[in-house]
């Protein structure tokens, strides 16, 4: 979103900037607002915490001599009598994308300044945010109706269920954080908030509709990890 | 102080340029036909190296829109984009390394619990 422009500074492009802007005494991330390059770090933290339960469920995917419960056909849901492999999960997929689409196009109207779009779209995320948790409590609960447990499950090795409560759990609990926070940021932009300038979160400072982009940041990580567990635990 | 000043000035500069709304409307197009097409490996069937392979690559390529379009780091500099990619090289590293560990693991528990070791 950056091409900053500093006065009596050249910023030159490629890796040559990224060394001089690295060497430089001031902000190293040039045109970055403080509130962005802090969500960036917070997001590459949370990509290792995701990256360690991804790798354990590899590690105990792999070392278990009893068959794994194979997820097509746990994850299978009767649609018209016939069981449709993965449709539960197809659909959310297809959910968290459409939210995630509107989120990008909420940042590109916010900074636009054209208030009402942007606030429009920020509560379709939030909306598409709250039915992809509401189908994941659909999914938990058939799950332990049908008698997986973290400890036991009638379909194959022991370790499925602990691998996958906590794995989608921890990103439902992401999900339903941002949906609140979507929510929150709907409020805020419709009432006006960056427009009369008021302060921001954690700071003094007017807030601006940067942390639209901010929010946005977070929103799109939700998606990339549900691409990492999509493609991990309900496609391998 | 000065210079710092200066950035918050042009960053309001550029609010007024934004990316063009098809890029994004391209870039949602694209995921739902890879998220389809991943959803297409599980429907048929396809098994072993292919599914595999197949798995990763749309995986791959969903991670890499998301980053580059929707998160903007095609349009970062540098100096963020490296320091948020270099790091993902331990996370491969971690993974060469438990897998190595598991096929050791899964090799002990079918020597000593299958087998029944080396007696």
């Amino acid at each position: 979103m950056s091409e900053p422009k500093i006065d009596g500074f050249e910023l030159k492009p490629g890796f040559k900037g990224m060394a001089s802007d690295t060497a430089s005494d001031q902000t190293m991330f040039k045109g970055v607002h403080w509130g962005k390059a802090m969500m960036w770090i917070f997001l590459l933290s949370d990509t290792f915490v995701f990256s360690c339960f991804l790798i354990s469920y590899m590690k105990g995917r792999g070392s278990t001599p009893v068959e794994w419960p194979n997820p097509s056909e746990v994850f299978a849901l009767e649609a018209f009598g016939v069981p449709v492999p993965l449709l539960l999960i197809a659909l959310m997929t297809f959910v968290l994308i459409t939210s995630s689409g509107t989120m990008a196009i909420a940042v590109k109207y916010g900074y636009e300044k054209n208030r009402k779009m942007c606030g429009w779209l920020l509560l379709a995320t939030a909306l598409g945010g709250l039915t992809f948790v509401g189908m994941q409590a659909y999914e938990w609960s058939k799950l332990i109706h049908e008698g997986v447990r973290p400890w036991e499950n009638p379909f194959g090795a022991a370790q499925f269920g602990s691998f996958f409560f906590m794995i989608t759990g921890f990103h439902g609990f992401h999900v339903s954080i941002g949906v609140i926070f979507l929510f929150i940021y709907t409020y805020k932009v419709f009432a006006g908030h960056y427009e009369k300038g008021k302060k921001g979160w954690f700071t003094k400072l007017k807030g601006d509709y940067v942390e639209i982009e901010i929010l946005g940041l977070y929103w799109h990580f939700v998606d990339l990890v549900w691409v990492f567990i999509f493609a991990f635990f309900y496609l391998w | 102080m000065e210079n710092t000043n200066n950035i918050e000035k042009t960053d309001k500069k550029e609010e007024a340029s934004t990316h063009k709304i098809g890029i994004y409307l391209w870039i949602w197009t694209l995921l739902f036909v890879l998220s389809f097409f991943s959803y297409m490996v599980d429907w048929y069937q396809f098994q072993g190296m292919l599914r595999w392979s197949l798995i990763l690559f749309f995986m791959f390529l969903k991670a890499g829109l998301i980053m580059a379009f929707f998160m903007h780091l095609f349009w970062e500099r540098y100096a963020l984009v490296n320091v948020l990619l270099w790091p993902m090289t331990a996370i491969a590293c971690f993974i060469f390394l438990m897998a190595a560990e598991f096929q050791y693991t899964l090799f002990s528990r079918l020597f000593y619990f299958v087998v029944g070791g080396g007696a």
